[in-house]
């Protein structure tokens, strides 16, 4: 009994040791540090990209998937290589002051404004604008991101065009602070409407076996556009920054096969993205 | 709910079945947490046992100090450890952002103040007798010091499981100075938020199961040598 008990404890140890030492090897000296979205991410468009990507160039590229406010930031401390984000404003303001260079658009997908079936507010197939000002009136829940991220950004935007202000205070407007998905399940629990990037509501439909509790209501308005780009950090600010690499990431992206691969890339038979670099 | 049970069958296969991605999620959280336990071991036992031990002036005030300490929120040391460690910081050349040694200086500064304060207070609640017992049978300075560790030495494994309990768990560090980054510094914990943000609760569940799992081999290892 005694003897037993020794030698788990010492299989335990053996088992930790073992462990500790098994480090991964991480052989390319070559590694692009790139700050991205969640929602590049969470669809799993970078876990297939990477190895395509590694292979073509032979950089192995490495990423901490943020919100877009973080990713600008991480950028502007010198602490990545390249961006690939989504808010074209903020992108140009920060392109414009120096941060960054060679802003380049590479692919898009819409957003959509999702809702229960029942739909409260009775915004189905209206535009956009109609379709806030009509959730405003009825004072049905609405779960914003409330995090600064592109999204977020996006969103603030139509409801500046919806009747110019930000439900900021009202209870029903709920701010969740968290990733797209989070705040989508958030929405879903509370019954309620979010604006969402398609590609994460095809993702969010697809863990719930395709049949989710929240329905595309709103889809197909101009404004909706998502544009991602990838921008450099800029070298003469950073001069640690690997600005080669990061022009080859971007290069590759915008080129035959980054584009081709984009526009492949399917979740439920259906494209999540799609390729646009000039 | 159903998602609780389908986590528990997840973290078997996961831990079984040898899913590349936990497991090393499973080496990245042991090598940072092993890491910064040493430090903090070495430093605030030393330090833990001064403080309950020898009466220096302001010494009620240092305590007050680490007690404090005992609060710090885990992502507000890593917001501050990513300001020093940031290129733009003054510490930006030592090249530790995102990378699990940044995670280990964190953590140290998270762990610290658990083994100095347990450990003082484990120095502080010795039998007040050993001490003038010891002198009486004619030990050293250096005889003095041993003896009594040695007689704190569950107070010193309890400070050091609770530091180590601390270390493992914590989200805040890892996110913001490791950045979460896929084969290199993915922690479990990190893992279980970026699967919950993706929706998929099933798999957080059982990261969260391989986490128990790893805490209790740990606590065995440590009972074997407590039996000792």
């Amino acid at each position: 009994m005694h003897f037993k008990r020794k030698l788990l404890a010492k299989a335990c140890i053996l088992l930790t040791l073992t462990l500790m030492l098994a480090l991964p090897a991480t052989a390319a000296e070559k590694v692009l540090m790139m700050a991205t979205t969640t929602s590049t991410d969470n669809t799993g468009l970078l876990d297939y990209l990477k190895p395509h990507f590694e292979k073509a160039t032979g950089i192995e590229l490495k990423w901490t998937a943020v919100g877009t406010g973080k990713a600008l930031a991480l950028g502007k401390n010198c602490d990545v290589d390249v961006l690939l984000v989504h808010a074209p404003a903020a992108e140009k303001k920060y392109v414009e002051e120096g941060f960054g260079v060679d802003r380049r658009e590479i692919m898009y997908n819409d957003f959509v404004i999702i809702g229960p079936e029942s739909d409260p507010a009775g915004i189905k197939g209206k535009n956009v604008v109609d379709a806030l000002d009509a959730i405003r009136a009825k004072g049905a829940v609405f779960a914003s991101r409330g995090d600064n991220s592109g999204t977020h950004k996006k969103e603030l935007a139509l409801w500046k065009s919806a009747g110019g202000v930000v439900p900021e205070k009202e209870s029903w407007y709920v701010q969740t602070g968290q990733g797209m998905l989070a705040t989508i399940n958030i929405a879903a629990e509370r019954n309620g409407y979010t604006m969402t990037d398609r590609g994460t509501y095809i993702k969010y439909a697809d863990t719930l076996k395709g049949n989710p509790p929240l329905k595309v209501l709103v889809e197909g308005d101009a404004i909706l556009l998502n544009q991602y780009s990838v921008i450099a950090v800029n070298p003469k600010r950073c001069p640690e920054a690997k600005y080669d690499l990061a022009t080859t990431f971007s290069n590759w992206m915008a080129g035959a096969e980054g584009q081709k691969l984009i526009a492949d890339f399917k979740l439920l038979g259906k494209p999540l993205f799609t390729a646009n670099a000039k | 709910m159903d998602f609780i049970l389908a986590g528990f069958f997840e973290a078997i296969r996961l831990l079984l079945g040898g899913d590349a991605q936990t497991w090393s999620a499973v080496a990245a959280t042991l090598k940072a947490s092993t890491g910064s336990m040493a430090v903090s071991l070495v430093l605030g036992i030393p330090l833990g046992f001064v403080l309950g031990y020898v009466d220096f002036p302001g010494r009620r005030q240092t305590r007050l100090l680490v007690d404090t300490a005992l609060a710090l929120p885990t992502v507000f040391i890593g917001l501050v450890v990513y300001a020093f460690i940031s290129n733009r910081g003054p510490l930006g050349g030592l090249g530790l952002l995102f990378t699990l040694r940044g995670i280990v200086v964190g953590q140290t500064i998270l762990a610290l103040p658990v083994v100095i304060a347990l450990s003082a207070a484990a120095v502080e609640n010795m039998d007040r007798h050993l001490r003038t017992l010891l002198i009486t049978l004619g030990a050293s300075r250096r005889q003095l010091l041993f003896s009594s560790l040695w007689e704190v030495r569950f107070g010193l494994l309890a400070a050091g499981l609770a530091a180590y309990g601390r270390v493992m768990t914590e989200v805040g560090i890892s996110m913001m100075v490791g950045g979460n980054i896929k084969w290199h510094t993915r922690t479990i914990t990190t893992a279980i938020a970026l699967e919950t943000g993706k929706g998929m609760f099933a798999t957080g569940i059982a990261l969260g199961l391989v986490l128990i799992a790893i805490a209790f081999m740990v606590n065995v290892s440590l009972s074997f040598l407590r039996k000792r």
